[in-house]
């Protein structure tokens, strides 16, 4: 698999590898983030376009893609697990793949209205060595893209901050995070789509219910499906407005 | 909401763990919503087909304990899976076969005489209202119907036309779980001691398996590097190896992505064995090419 060069500095091939998952899936591991984006952006082009028949999900990790269900095996039985003659053709096809660079537009990117008010902001703000007051403008100037999506549904882990703006997880996991809540954890962003426990750090909410976020009655269901480019508009007008975690 | 035209079924009890599952919703893995469906797809199929339903239509899937349900019109019925007792209003009646349900007739699905998980399929099939195309209930992200509590009512499908198929012989409860494996795609980071505990050593499945996996207790198995992966997807039947070393099946509820690594996956064949094998049942991993 080759990433051609962009024009902008030389992106070279770099490595791929093709790693068995089961008899129907294969895990492609990729260089880093960018590599697996592009690998990704280029799966679904050619599915948009029928060129990549017989597989069921395309689900990307940090620096992965998994292509399961290889040759439309969609909750049939197999024949014992032992049918990879699909799998492998498409192992060997996708390594002499060549990968237009990734696209970087920001003009179609979902906005999110936020407060920065969340009760880890001091924490965040202490490790970055800024004020509490400086963390909104860093965090929403950040153009983000939603890497993958896991936890639980709707939930896309974003990418976009740069190194030095990582932060490590709670030590201590909260047994309740809310809803709409806007966390921090390693590279990633991330926006509750329900409540649940969590052990990311909490730098504020979403002005609107989240309820935005997840909708199976919806097309698309998620909001932040892969792929999509995400910035957060902080909502100055909220910012005095007391917290508002327990509705419901 | 439609008006009910196929009569309503009435969860008398609900029993230890009680789901509506059908064929589960494979396809949204990359939104981060998992499988589900009837963690033992055969069963569940071939009580449909008894019924003339389709394999996918949804039922209800028992743990260990079963349930007991009252129809509010005459039904017909097939309990099958984990083997039980089975009556009417207190009068046995067939297990694995098509049983008729008098309207306000109570159908007791007795605790599991021979495995774990229960279905009890409807001619008609179950429709609570289905979420991205699936009426599954998903225990790990919360989709679909919850878990059933006494008094819960489930509408019933109308029964479709299709002639009830004859009895075929349902697998029992394995007294040895034997799991294929498929190795990768992180065997490399065990290292080649650890791979060979896996296949030979005496694995024992654990009480604290549910619908997300299947957990084994045994030895631990010796990594070769350490640390985390960054997430990555999951498939069914993934043998993700947490940090205690001991294995864990990825069942129908498991996550999409994941960190831990996976050493191998087991075909999903050999699914339907892990969904019936009760606490303490030997595992066996057998490793394919």
């Amino acid at each position: 698999m080759r990433l051609e060069d962009d024009g902008q500095g030389g992106t070279q091939a770099r490595e791929v590898r093709v790693l068995p998952a089961g008899a129907h899936a294969l895990l492609v591991e990729l260089a880093d983030g960018d590599h697996a984006e592009a690998f990704h952006a280029e799966l679904l082009r050619r599915r948009e376009r029928g060129a990549l028949p017989g597989v069921r999900d395309i689900v990307p990790g940090a620096r992965t893609v998994l292509l399961d269900g290889i040759d439309g095996i969609d909750g049939i039985e197999d024949r014992g697990g032992r049918t990879t003659a699909a799998r492998d053709r498409l192992a060997r096809e996708l390594v002499s793949w060549t990968l237009p660079p990734p696209r970087r537009e920001v003009r179609d990117a979902v906005e999110i209205p936020v407060v920065y008010d969340g009760p880890d902001l001091a924490e965040v703000a202490a490790l970055w060595g800024v004020g509490a007051d400086e963390v909104p403008a860093l965090h929403s100037r950040t153009a983000f893209r939603v890497a993958f999506c896991g936890f639980a549904p709707g939930f896309g882990y974003l990418t976009g901050l740069p190194e030095r703006l990582h932060v490590p997880r709670r030590t201590t996991p909260r047994t309740r995070v809310p809803a709409g809540a806007l966390a921090l954890a390693g590279p990633y962003t991330g926006v509750y789509p329900r409540p649940s426990p969590g052990g990311w750090q909490l730098i504020g909410r979403m002005v609107d219910p989240a309820a935005a976020l997840w909708d199976p009655g919806r097309e698309p269901a998620a909001l932040l499906g892969p792929g999509t480019r995400v910035r957060f508009v902080a909502s100055r007008a909220s910012v005095p407005v007391p917290r508002t975690e327990t509705r419901s | 909401m439609t008006p009910v035209r196929g009569g309503l079924l009435r969860i008398v009890r609900a029993g230890a763990l009680t789901t509506v599952q059908d064929a589960g919703r494979p396809g949204w893995a990359h939104l981060g919503v998992g499988r589900a469906g009837a963690l033992d797809a055969p069963a569940a199929r071939l009580a449909n087909r008894l019924l003339g339903n389709p394999p996918g239509a949804a039922l209800l899937e028992t743990t260990v304990t079963g349930c007991a349900v009252r129809p509010d019109r005459t039904v017909v019925a097939v309990v099958g899976g984990a083997g039980c007792r089975v009556t009417v209003d207190g009068r046995p009646v067939a297990w694995g076969a098509p049983v008729r349900v008098p309207a306000g007739a109570v159908l007791d699905v007795g605790p599991a005489l021979d495995g774990v998980r229960g279905y009890l399929a409807f001619a008609g099939g179950l429709e609570p209202e289905p979420v991205l195309g699936s009426r599954s209930a998903d225990l790990l992200s919360g989709l679909g119907p919850a878990p059933l509590s006494d008094g819960d009512t489930l509408p019933l499908g109308e029964p479709a036309d299709g002639p009830p198929q004859g009895p075929t012989p349902w697998p029992g409860a394995p007294a040895e779980l034997v799991l294929p494996l498929h190795l990768g795609p992180r065997h490399a980071w065990f290292t080649a001691a650890a791979l060979r505990t896996l296949t030979t050593a005496a694995y024992r499945v654990s009480p604290h398996s549910n619908r997300i996996g299947l957990r084994t207790e045994g030895p631990a198995l010796e990594r070769a590097r350490d640390g985390e992966l960054p997430s990555e997807g999951m498939v069914l039947g993934a043998v993700q190896v947490p940090p205690d070393g001991r294995p864990v099946v990825f069942l129908n509820d498991h996550p999409t992505t994941g960190g831990y690594p996976v050493v191998g996956v087991v075909p999903e064949t050999a699914l339907a064995g892990a969904a019936q094998a009760v606490p303490g049942t030997r595992v066996r991993f057998s490793v394919r090419a």
